[in-house]
Formats: structure tokens, sequence, C-alpha cells
């Protein structure tokens, strides 16, 4: 076996990179970090793989089991959260020892076989005949190899259709189509809906909770900016209320503490209109549509 | 020469490659520097305002201001961030959008001025460099994959999630797109398939893989109208919401670097590469098409794709996540996989002997044919809407307020005749005004909330 100098330095250098790697799937305790792991000893075969001249076995690897598999994996595993660790408990009893005795059993088949292995001397892709991997390959998946491959294929669409169809929910209604939703949206209007969505609250100084009705262009609350429920439960808070706490607010900055016999700045918002300073703006506007919402 | 590759690179020393990778980085840069002006400013153009126009000669200076200010801006990590992965994404993104550039041949074979040095216009290339391009692009992914993830918070983990699927199913599509390419070319080593264009650039023989193509590699970019994965109005910016400063850079340099990454891959495979456009191409002899003037004819081209997609930004709407999923799974790739038989069809018809002209009259036979099909086919009678048969009503009767709107009555109904024509000729006890309340009859207000 004879490697040149270059090549001998990048597996050297790659090699044991690539075994921390490995170490590090089995000792790293979150699964995210294990699949990073994965992805580096995938892209390090890969860069061996084409250091010997099979750049489209290197590339190919990237591209499924780096690209998609480990993807899917990984779209898994995101999905579990950031603080998600392996449990240690065990679930089977005595797992960890018989999990260590078939894994030493596994090492010592393999290393067996390994070493009794008598590998022919390198060739480089010159000495082949000099043609290209995908050409190569080709030949011999599409001519010598075809039968094998096609019923591979058929088996492997086979799989996917039946994951399909064991994950298939039959629809219980028809799906609203973007048309018909639109439809029906215009088909309501004169039952006095809105087309578009609803004016959001309203943004003062001080407030931009649910409860806080929009002002419109001629300053007078937007009675639909309130969710229905709180109008209906009277949680609405009127505009006039709110201009009240603000002046009471800048009072207290004023003055440098609360004016006697009135509630902190900040106090949960009352319900209607009945706490309001009598003759603030608005109040005679206000009030009464909240009766009548009631 | 590596088999199976035009260009020859038996010159390149190691010092020549370093140089060509140095050059190329400085022109990626560069590239981006120039691609956020020319994004900006082409979109203002379109919503007919100025754009960046204070810094520098035509505000050309901008993007280089902005690019000081990110990188002098604090550099926040969030507490729940997991650190190692979060600093490791963005460097994951750029190392790998700055891969691909490696295998785009700018041009031919170029001499040095003042030397007689020749040297392909191209840093590598093997026989199998367009797949070399899908690794680095899948690859690239995990960046944002990682960096949704890392940050530890929920918006950028849905948007690495949505990246996530987006990949998958776009990433099919452009490979099967590149796949007939691969067949006319007969090769997937990037020189060799803009040598195959000497006579006719790939884009107009293979029109509906370049279609697919051009779609999917916007989807691949996470461009508008596919930004699912940093969708502003919906996910803050998705995966990199909790990135700043440098790190926050380093990501939205990989998207411009993508972005200049599948325009020269759609330029070098559909559109020519290097070559000179049509008219100018048959000036003496193809002059043209030797020397510097390639690089000028790529650059051009290049920056044609790239107008495209600052077009489509501008003109197109973010696609709704469903909608997305579902133009690609069953739109794109079955269009794709479709147009792969048929075009396999037609180079196995080739092999096996048979001329052009005869396939062209084969397929004009053929689509008469089914035209003729089509046109003799009996229609289908309309099947009865299910729910919303109840609102159209029987032929006959007119209502004034179909689906809300005021409508005039369709052919086969008749107006009802006016309440106001009746009131020129009162039957004994009519009452009018009763008619007119039930028509026009409004419910009490009620909203939805």
């Amino acid at each position: 076996m004879t490697a040149s100098g270059a090549e001998a330095a990048l597996f050297w250098v790659l090699a044991p990179l690539m075994v921390l790697a490995s170490l590090g799937l089995l000792f790293v305790r979150k699964a995210v970090h294990a699949a990073i792991c994965v992805m580096f000893v995938m892209i390090g075969l890969a860069i061996l793989y084409v250091a010997q001249q099979a750049p489209f076995l290197g590339v190919v690897q990237v591209v499924v089991y780096t690209g998609a598999v480990m993807m899917l994996f990984l779209f898994v595993l995101m999905l579990v959260g950031i603080d998600a660790a392996d449990s240690l408990t065990e679930t089977i009893r005595g797992q960890r020892w018989i999990g260590l005795l078939l894994g030493v059993g596994l090492g010592a088949v393999l290393l067996s076989v390994i070493s009794r292995a008598a590998f022919p001397p390198a060739v480089g892709l010159a000495e082949t005949g000099g043609v290209p991997n995908p050409v190569a390959l080709a030949r011999i998946l599409l001519a010598d190899y075809v039968i094998a491959m096609e019923v591979v294929g058929v088996l492997l669409v086979t799989a996917a259709l039946a994951g399909l169809v064991l994950t298939h929910k039959r629809r219980l209604a028809v799906a609203p189509t973007q048309r018909a939703i639109a439809r029906a949206r215009v088909a309501a209007l004169p039952r006095g809906r809105t087309l578009t969505p609803l004016p959001a609250p309203g943004v003062f100084a001080q407030n931009n909770a649910m409860d806080t009705p929009a002002l419109g262009p001629d300053g007078r609350p937007v009675e639909h900016s309130v969710p229905r429920v709180l109008r209906i439960r009277g949680q609405e808070r009127s505009a006039t209320a709110l201009l009240a706490a603000e002046e009471t607010l800048v009072d207290v900055v004023r003055v440098g503490g609360p004016p006697a016999g009135d509630s902190t700045p900040d106090s949960p918002p009352s319900g209607s209109a009945d706490d309001v300073p009598e003759g603030a703006p608005g109040d005679t506007d206000v009030a009464p549509r909240d009766e009548e919402e009631r | 020469m590596i088999p199976g590759v035009a260009a020859d690179f038996s010159n390149d020393a190691i010092w020549v490659s370093a140089i060509k990778a140095v050059l190329i980085v400085v022109f990626l840069l560069t590239s981006v520097l120039f691609a956020i002006w020319f994004e900006r400013k082409v979109v203002a153009r379109m919503q007919v305002r100025p754009g960046p126009n204070w810094h520098g000669p035509f505000g050309l200076l901008q993007s280089l201001a902005d690019a000081m200010k990110l990188l002098l801006k604090e550099d926040v990590t969030v507490t729940r961030a997991d650190r190692v992965v979060y600093l490791l994404a963005p460097m994951i993104s750029v190392f790998c959008a700055l891969l691909v550039f490696a295998v785009v041949p700018f041009g031919p074979s170029v001499t040095i001025p003042f030397t007689d040095f020749t040297t392909p216009a191209q840093l590598t290339d093997f026989p199998v460099a367009v797949l070399y391009v899908l690794a680095c692009a899948a690859m690239g992914v995990y960046g944002i994959v990682l960096g949704g993830w890392s940050s530890g918070s929920t918006y950028p983990l849905l948007g690495s999630v949505r990246s996530t699927a987006q990949v998958i199913s776009y990433e099919l599509a452009m490979g099967l797109s590149l796949v007939s390419v691969f067949i006319m070319a007969g090769s997937m080593s990037t020189s060799q398939i803009v040598a195959s264009q000497a006579g006719v650039w790939w884009f107009l023989p293979l029109l509906p893989a370049f279609v697919v193509y051009v779609i999917s590699m916007i989807g691949e970019t996470n461009r508008l109208p596919f930004d699912l994965p940093e969708a502003e109005g919906e996910l803050v910016s998705g995966y990199m919401t909790e990135y700043s400063s440098m790190k926050f850079a380093w990501f939205f340099l990989a998207e411009y670097i993508n972005m200049l990454n599948v325009s020269a891959i759609a330029t070098t495979l559909f559109l020519g590469g290097w070559r000179a456009p049509w008219p100018l191409s048959a000036i003496a002899d193809g002059a043209l098409n030797t020397g510097w003037w390639p690089v000028l004819w790529f650059l051009v081209k290049l920056w044609a794709v790239m107008f495209v997609f600052v077009w489509v930004r501008g003109t197109l709407l973010r696609l709704r996540y469903d909608q997305f999923m579902s133009l690609g799974w069953k739109v794109l790739i079955p269009v794709a996989l479709g147009w792969v038989v048929v075009l396999s069809v037609f180079q196995y018809l080739g092999l096996a002997g048979i001329t052009r002209t005869q396939l062209v009259v084969g397929v004009l036979v053929v689509a008469a044919l089914v035209i003729a099909l089509m046109w003799l086919w009996p229609e289908r009678r309309p099947a009865a809407p299910p729910g919303g048969a109840a609102d159209e009503g029987a032929p006959g009767t007119f209502d004034a307020f179909a689906d809300g709107f005021p409508v005039p009555p369709l052919p086969g109904q008749s107006l009802p005749p006016s309440p106001r024509a009746r009131r020129h000729v009162p039957p004994a006890g009519a009452t009018t005004g009763a008619a007119d309340a039930t028509s026009t009859a409004v419910d009490r207000p009620e909203e939805t909330r």
C-alpha cells in the first residue's frame, strides 16, 4: 500500500479528528451535538473518498447522507428542544451490560475479519483505464446490475408509498380554499362584518393593552378595536379614563406624590366610565355606548 | 488533464490555485457589497423612490458604511443560547457559501497580460463539479438550521424548522432540473457543460427544467417570495433573530453569496456560461469568445439573473407556508420528474438513430392528436356545488345581492318589477315599503372576535 505524502498527511490529520468526533457521538449529552459529530465524521469520510480519487462517492455521500438524511434527523431532534438531554435511567433491565457485551462482540468480529483481510496493492484511477467516476459507475449500475438496481428502486418506492398510506388520514370535511373564505367574507358584508381585519387596540403613551380603544381620525374611540368579550363584560377602558390616569401621572411627577384620594396610576383599569372625573372631554360620548353594549 | 473535464489545469501550480482562490474571495466580497447596493437601488426604482444616494457616488459606499456599522456593534450572546453551536452556525453558512465559486468557470483559458502563462479562468473542475455545488448548498443550510436551534428561543427555532423542510423539498426539484442538463451535456463538469453549449444554450431546449430551476433557486436561497425561514411579518427575522453584530453580518453575507452562487450556476448550466450572446458570438468568427471577453459576458449574465432576484422580490408577496410546500411537492417535483422522463425518451430515440426532423414531426403529430382528442372529448357536466346551492337559487329567480354584491341579472334571470314602477300603477292594497325592507334588510351589526 502506497500513498503520496500529501494523501498520508491528509489522512493522519483527518483520521484522529474523525475518531474524536465519533467518540463524541457516544459521550456528548445533547442529541444535536451528537448529530453535529456525525456530520463531521461524514464530511471527513467524504474528503477521504475524494482524496482516493472517488469524487463521485465523496460528493454523493455529502449530498445524500449529510444533506438529506442527517437533515431529517436534525429536523426531529430540534423539535425535542434545546434543554433535552439523554435520560440515563435503564428502561430495560441490564440493557447497559447487554449493550456492552454485544458491542465488544461486534468489535471482536470486525477486528478478526479486518486483521485477516489481505488488501491488494492500491491502484490509482489512471491505471484502471482513466474512465471518470460517473461514467464507470453508470456502466456498472445500468449495464451489469440493472435488474438488481431496478428491484431495489421498486422496493424503496413501495416502502415510501407504504409510509404514506400508513400515515394517511381521511379528511372529515372539505378543506376551505382561500377563494371560498374570501367569498364568505364578502358575503358577510351585509350582515355588518368587515372585509379587513378589525382595527387594532389603541396606542397611548402609557397603555397599549387590549382593553384600550383606538382613536379614530376624528379623535373618538373606535368601538370595534376592543375585543367584543371585553366590551360585553364591561372591561373596556374608556379613553377618558385613560387620559385621566395620565393626568394623575403627570401630577405625580410634578408634585412628587400621589394626590390624596386617588388610586396609583398603574392600578388595574376601571371597568366603565364611572370613575372618570366629571366634565372630562368625551365622557358623555363614551359612557352611553358602554351601556348600549351591555 | 483530468478525464471528463474540458478545462486544462495541467499548468496550475499550487501557488496559481492559491492566487485564484484569493481572487475569488475578493470578487465575492466586493460583489456582495455591490449586490446590496444594487438590490436597494433597483427595488427603490421599482417603488419610485431614489434609494441610497448619500454616501459615495450614486450611494455606492452605503453598504460599506453598513458593514462597518455591523462590525462595531455590540455582540450579544443570549443566555439560553448553546454557545458553541451558536458561534459555529454562521461560520458554517459563510464557509459553505464561499466554496461554490471554486468550480464556476469565469471564462476559457486566459493568458495573463505581459506573460505567456495560460490558465483556465476557473479555480478547479472535476467530473462531478455540479454535484459538489449541491453538496455545498446542502451543507450551508446547516448554518441556518443550527443557528435557529442554538438561539434557544421560539421564533428562531420555527424559522430553522421551516428552513429544513424548505431545503429538503426544494433541493429535490433543483437536483431533478439539473439532471436534464446532465443528460443533454453528457457530463457533470462545469467546463464540459459550458463547452457543450457552443451551439444552443440549454435554457431554450430545456425550458421546463430552467423554469423549475429558477423557482427552486429562489426557494433555496430563502429570498422573497420564499423567505419563510426569516419571514419578518411572522417570525421577527426567523433563524437570525437572536444574532447581532458580526455573527449577523456573516449570515447576511452568506445569503448574498448564495444568491451569487445560484445565479452563477444558472448562468453556467443554462445560459451558456461565459459564451457571448448570439449576435456578438458571430462577430469575427467567435473572436469575442476568446481572451478576456468571456469574463465580461459571464458577469453580465450573472447580474442579469441577480436582477431577476431583485425583480421578483420587488413584485411578489410571500407565500403562505402550506401553499409553498404544496407548490414544491405537488408542482415542481412532478414537473421536473416528468420532464426528465420525457427527455430521456427523446435521448434514447436520438441514440436509436431517429433523426431530429423525424422527432419533430412525431412530436407535432402527437400534439395534434392530443389537442384533437381534448377538443372532441365530451365536456364533463359541472357537479352541483355542495354547500352553496342554496345561495344560487333556481335559475329563474334573481337575487340582487348574490354573494353580497349588488349584481345585475345573469342570462336566464329577469329583473323583478321595480317598486317605483309599481307606485305609478298601484295594485289595490299593496304596500311598497314592506318589499323594500325585506330585500335589503341588514342584520344587527355583529362582529367576530
